[in-house]
């Protein structure tokens, strides 16, 4: 048993707070925008440059000067605001945005992410990835915790190119929760997925962790 | 007439470009390209030139039209995904990419247009990004430091932008999130051509609103007709119609 992309989106919804604006990646971070709870005011921003991302279009009412960064047609809302790129990111590198949660290829206990590239294959671009978990505050991650072969995502070191160094605050995979500690203190291992034993998770994750359910 | 405008994109690029010279052109993925100047650059057939913006168009679309000619021999972009010419050039090696993150190449376009020749930046500190750059630390208000790596600005022979109106001066209005780029790019061209849905005379963009003064904008063309293809087409399903009965 191990939690499917919907529960990962869920679990990442829990990191949201009344009053944030947030900064949700590609995949399954873009889930957690339909998980919003109720009475809450959460303010998602697309780093392309825009404040107050509305749902998608009714179909015909789409507007291609409209899109996130994801480059799909959205709609605006009442509060929403327009800058440019430089402002946009100028929020993100000022620590403006309190929180993102972006995918994962590999994560290291030190909290170093790697996400953007693989040697030898084309590389299509960082994108504004770097620049989110170096300036926003709060990062969190969300990933499958093994590549398909099996092998743990979840390292002592990330061995593809960093995106960032030491920024990792929280880590959700499919079997658990992490609490990283970006200055080098350790993790904590806080949540298990429904139906992963600890003997399980420990037998698949290379990153070593202290246990604190 | 404004002195400033061109009767269409062939006219406003005439005379000004070259071989081996930069360009840089607004858009995010295609969402505010320039794309009647990006045509008229390709039927210029200038060479060799070094590309700088967000990407660099899509199949078929955008800059892969002045790619597809041949015309690029380098490119700084933060995402260039969904391109196959540029993917196999760039792996045969016969095209350039230095990939910046995006906050990094946004800033490096706004200092190189407001005369900042470098500025020091966490974003990419211990990553390849910071290779052979200068890195040094700076105190966080607690008093812990950090470390930053420095990154230069960029100017453009050439800049092409898309806004959505302009007056006869040059005063520019983006619409929605096809701004972008656009209003850093038009401040680091030497010569700088914007191109618009519509042209208004003075007095009527209201001066509170202008996003781009017209001082960043040397030559303006209204697109004969725009496209605006999408990448993405992304809707969700109409709730059910009531029953009127």
């Amino acid at each position: 048993m191990a939690w499917n992309r919907d529960q990962m989106a869920a679990r990442a919804a829990k990191e949201l707070r009344d009053g944030y604006y947030v900064n949700l990646g590609i995949g399954i971070p873009t889930l957690v925008a339909n998980m919003i709870p109720e009475g809450m005011t959460v303010t998602l921003q697309s780093e392309n440059g825009m404040l107050g991302m509305g749902p998608f279009p009714f179909e015909g009412e789409e507007d291609a000067d409209l899109i996130n960064a994801g480059k799909q047609t959205i709609t605006e809302l009442p509060q929403t605001s327009y800058f440019s790129s430089a402002d946009s990111f100028g929020m993100i590198r000022g620590g403006h945005i309190q929180l993102s949660i972006l995918g994962g290829m590999q994560v290291d206990e030190k909290g170093d992410l790697a996400n953007w590239m693989v040697p030898g294959k084309m590389i299509k671009g960082m994108g504004g990835a770097m620049d989110l978990v170096a300036g926003v505050p709060r990062v969190v991650v969300v990933m499958d915790h093994r590549e398909k072969g099996g092998d743990s995502k979840f390292l002592k070191e990330c061995t593809l190119p960093l995106t960032g160094k030491g920024v990792v605050d929280l880590l959700i995979t499919d079997l658990a929760v992490f609490e990283i500690d970006r200055r080098g203190g350790g993790v904590k291992l806080t949540e298990l997925a429904d139906g992963v034993t600890l003997d399980e998770l420990r037998a698949c994750t290379e990153a070593s962790f202290t246990v604190a359910l | 007439m404004s002195r400033k405008i061109y009767p269409d994109a062939a006219s406003a690029l005439a005379g000004i470009t070259f071989d081996g010279m930069t360009v840089m052109s607004g858009g995010f993925g295609l969402s505010g390209i320039p794309e009647n100047l990006i045509v008229a650059l390709r039927d210029s057939g200038a060479k060799n030139l070094t590309v700088i913006g967000n990407n660099v168009g899509c199949d078929h679309h955008g800059m892969w039209l002045v790619l597809a000619n041949n015309q690029i021999k380098k490119v700084l972009a933060s995402y260039v995904g969904e391109n196959k010419i540029l993917e196999s050039r760039y792996m045969s090696g016969e095209i350039e990419i230095e990939f910046n993150p995006q906050g990094t190449l946004a800033e490096r376009i706004r200092a190189g247009g407001a005369g900042i020749p470098a500025f020091y930046t966490r974003t990419g500190y211990g990553t390849r990004v910071a290779e052979g750059k200068e890195t040094r630390q700076f105190p966080n208000p607690d008093g812990t430091l950090d470390w930053y790596v420095m990154e230069t600005g960029l100017v453009a022979d050439i800049s092409l932008v898309k806004a959505w109106k302009a007056d006869t001066e040059g005063n520019l209005v983006y619409r929605k999130t096809a701004r972008n780029f656009n209003p850093m790019i038009a401040t680091a061209g030497r010569i700088t051509i914007a191109e618009v849905e519509e042209i208004v005379q003075p007095g009527e963009l209201d001066p509170n609103q202008i996003h781009t003064p017209g001082i960043f904008v040397q030559r303006l063309i209204k697109g004969p007709s725009y496209v605006k293809h999408i990448e993405r087409l992304t809707t969700r399903p109409r709730p059910a119609a009531q029953e009127n009965n």
